[in-house]
């Protein structure tokens, strides 16, 4: 089931660059037609032609690439402008930053988390808050707001912007918008080619002891950044599986109906089965082979509990766990009927977690040690991300340093440079982020205002 | 919500011409006063193309098409191969294949997809006369043109489901779907994996 990493890493980069190519085609046709199709012919053969020499080179040379980064380290990305406009408590904001890391120090309420909760609609989805676009937008400000961010990566700068533009549409009808580089894009998604945002906040703290549900959003957020379809897989499975429920409920009159939808669950459910074991064997792959490199975490051991991903991760033909899944289905149709819903399925996993050294489920360890297991997994999986897509993902780490102690915090600040993507942090006291020094450029956060804080200049 | 600027008889156009697809309320403003503006040239003409329509426009009892003859045009067309029926989602759709002209088949229009959340089944769709034309004996085979979406693909299931179900009264229908591959003009480079995966599994001999 699982690959070598390196050759996932291949994959990902030229899915990468697959996805690159043809929004960057788009935009040259949108923005003039009339251009020579030769022209752009041309550019793509160099491109890609230049495309192939770096992915050779990274694998075969053992010193630094061509770009003078070392072997296998993913690119830089960071976020180096963003702007605000009716966003959470602040009117209208412009911060411009460089490429280091971003402490954010303030009072409780000043508007911190509402600063990495705008950097987080970078990615797909409803932020690290899974807040409503009404919630997001200011109080008075007829429900638009507006997120627009410059990227510095390895494409150069490019501007996302983000938010929901609409003020006249209902509540329910307004949705978020994403333009890139000025163009707009038919679904949030296109940032993915640009940027991965993962973040921690103190809303996960009871990850391991809460409800499954809040693990399998963990597992398919894992999931999600390794591969962008999983998400509308998932919620093509769960629209079909409505409609089984909705049919199971009215009385199963027409059972065809029923075998046409569950071959859809099926087919699906095994799909993202299927991603979900592979996301997990990767990652406790990952974090086994740099279990050493940062010992001031405990290191996690997963195990990916349901039906369906048992049958996935057992080895068969293909196609065999889709038979077996349309076939459970078929034969629960009655039972289902009686429990008022579907019982069997990808949408009743769960992701265990032991703390490693302890040889003990998260959820019996001690909350410090729960902390340190899920900012550890956090890390580990920042690291997948990089790996596999090429690119280190931009991780938001709220309120997370000052929970830990000393020789923690120094750790964190390493293994946060070693993952080579920028990082904001927050807190109330700056002074716990000192021994980050000029790594770091830090925000004093007031009142929906951030001025340049007291920081080591660069 | 807006106030009205010109007499009730313009804002009820107004209005009407808001509701068609494509025009918003600033839209249809525009494209009343074209209409007004231009009374003997557009205003008068489309009111007569209207009332026409009107009076002449209807489903197809046969296919589900609309036209202006029952049964329709297509499904009278005599140059046309009977033994093929095209099954589409909406009329939109056979206009897409018609204007590609690919095939000289017959169609068949669902007028929807079976959507349990959304209270449509097998019996709100033209799923039923689809079967029965099937039955004639004049069909062998029956190609499913519904798109991708989970709700086209349980409808295409089940009419698979529906069509085999003939065979216990000797009738059989081959049922095929449309190919999902590399478009005409396309780079491998530039597909996404599904597509491209999709594209492999379904390779024809060259």
């Amino acid at each position: 089931m699982t690959r070598p990493a390196r050759d996932r890493a291949i994959e990902g980069t030229s899915r990468e660059r697959a996805i690159e190519g043809t929004s960057r085609e788009r935009a040259i046709e949108e923005i003039s037609r009339e251009r020579a199709i030769e022209e752009i012919s041309h550019e793509r053969v160099l491109e890609s032609s230049l495309g192939e020499r770096d992915a050779a080179e990274v694998l075969r040379a053992p010193g630094p690439d061509a770009f003078g980064r070392a072997p296998g380290v993913p690119a830089r990305v960071a976020v180096t402008g963003l702007k605000l406009a009716d966003f959470r408590n602040y009117a209208a904001l412009s911060l411009e930053l460089d490429e280091r890391h971003v402490v954010l120090a303030g009072d409780n309420g000043a508007g911190k988390t509402n600063l990495i909760e705008a950097v987080s609609l970078l990615s797909p989805g409803r932020g690290l808050r899974r807040a409503t676009l009404d919630e997001m937008a200011r109080t008075g400000a007829g429900g638009t707001f507006a997120v627009a961010a410059v990227l510095d990566g390895p494409d150069g700068a490019v501007r996302i912007g983000t938010g929901v533009t609409e003020p006249d549409a209902a509540a329910g009808e307004r949705s978020r918008r994403v333009r890139i580089d000025g163009a707009a894009q038919k679904s949030a998604e296109a940032m993915l080619d640009h940027i991965r945002v993962l973040w921690l906040t103190p809303a996960s703290d009871g990850l391991f002891t809460g409800p499954a549900a809040e693990r399998r959003r963990f597992l398919d957020r894992l999931v999600l950044a390794l591969d962008p379809a999983h998400g509308t897989r998932v919620a093509a499975f769960e629209r079909a599986m409505r409609g089984r429920n909705r049919l199971i409920e009215e009385g199963m009159r027409d059972p065809g109906w029923l075998d046409a939808i569950e071959a859809q669950m099926a087919e699906l459910g095994s799909a993202i089965a299927a991603a979900r074991v592979e996301a997990v064997a990767c990652l406790a792959g990952l974090i086994a082979a740099t279990r050493e490199d940062h010992g001031a975490f405990p290191h996690a051991e997963l195990a990916l509990e349901g039906e369906i991903e048992a049958l996935a991760a057992a080895s068969g033909p293909a196609g065999a766990v889709e038979d077996r899944y349309r076939a459970i289905l078929a034969g629960a149709r009655e039972r289902d009927r009686a429990a008022g819903r579907t019982l069997d399925g990808p949408h009743r996993a769960d992701l265990r977690v032991l703390h490693g050294p302890k040889q003990m489920p998260a959820e019996l360890s001690s909350t410090g040690e729960q902390k340190a297991l899920l900012l550890g997994l956090v890390l580990a999986h920042a690291r997948l991300v990089g790996a596999t897509v090429g690119r280190a993902p931009l991780l938001l780490l709220d309120e997370v340093a000052a929970h830990l102690d000393g020789r923690r915090r120094a750790a964190l600040f390493d293994v946060l440079d070693s993952l080579g993507g920028q990082c904001w942090l927050t807190g109330t006291d700056a002074a716990v982020f000192a021994p980050l020094g000029a790594r770091a450029q830090v925000f004093e956060v007031a009142a929906g205002r951030v001025l340049p804080g007291a920081g080591p200049a660069r | 919500m807006s106030k009205s600027i010109a007499g009730p008889e313009i804002e009820r156009l107004i209005q009407l011409l808001g509701k068609l697809p494509g025009l918003g309320p600033r839209s249809a403003r525009r494209a009343a006063l074209t209409l007004v503006k231009r009374k003997e040239a557009l205003l008068a003409p489309l009111a007569r193309a209207c009332t026409e329509v009107n009076e002449k426009v209807g489903v197809c009892t046969v296919c589900g098409n609309v036209d202006t003859v029952d049964p329709c045009s297509i499904c009278r067309d005599p140059r046309r191969d009977d033994s093929t029926i095209v099954v589409v989602e909406d009329v939109s759709d056979l206009w897409a294949l018609e204007r590609a002209g690919a095939m000289a088949a017959r169609y068949h229009v669902l007028g929807g997809v079976m959507s349990p959340l959304d209270g449509i089944g097998p019996d709100d769709l033209n799923i039923r006369s689809l079967i029965e034309r099937c039955r004639s004996g004049r069909v062998g085979e029956v190609i499913l043109a519904v798109n991708a979406t989970v709700e086209g693909q349980t409808t295409a299931h089940y009419i698979t489901g529906e069509i085999a179900g003939l065979r216990a009264d000797g009738i059989d229908v081959t049922v095929t779907r449309l190919a999902h591959g590399v478009p005409v003009g396309g780079e491998l480079d530039y597909l996404d994996d599904g597509t491209l995966a999709a594209a492999l599994k379904a390779r024809t001999r060259f």
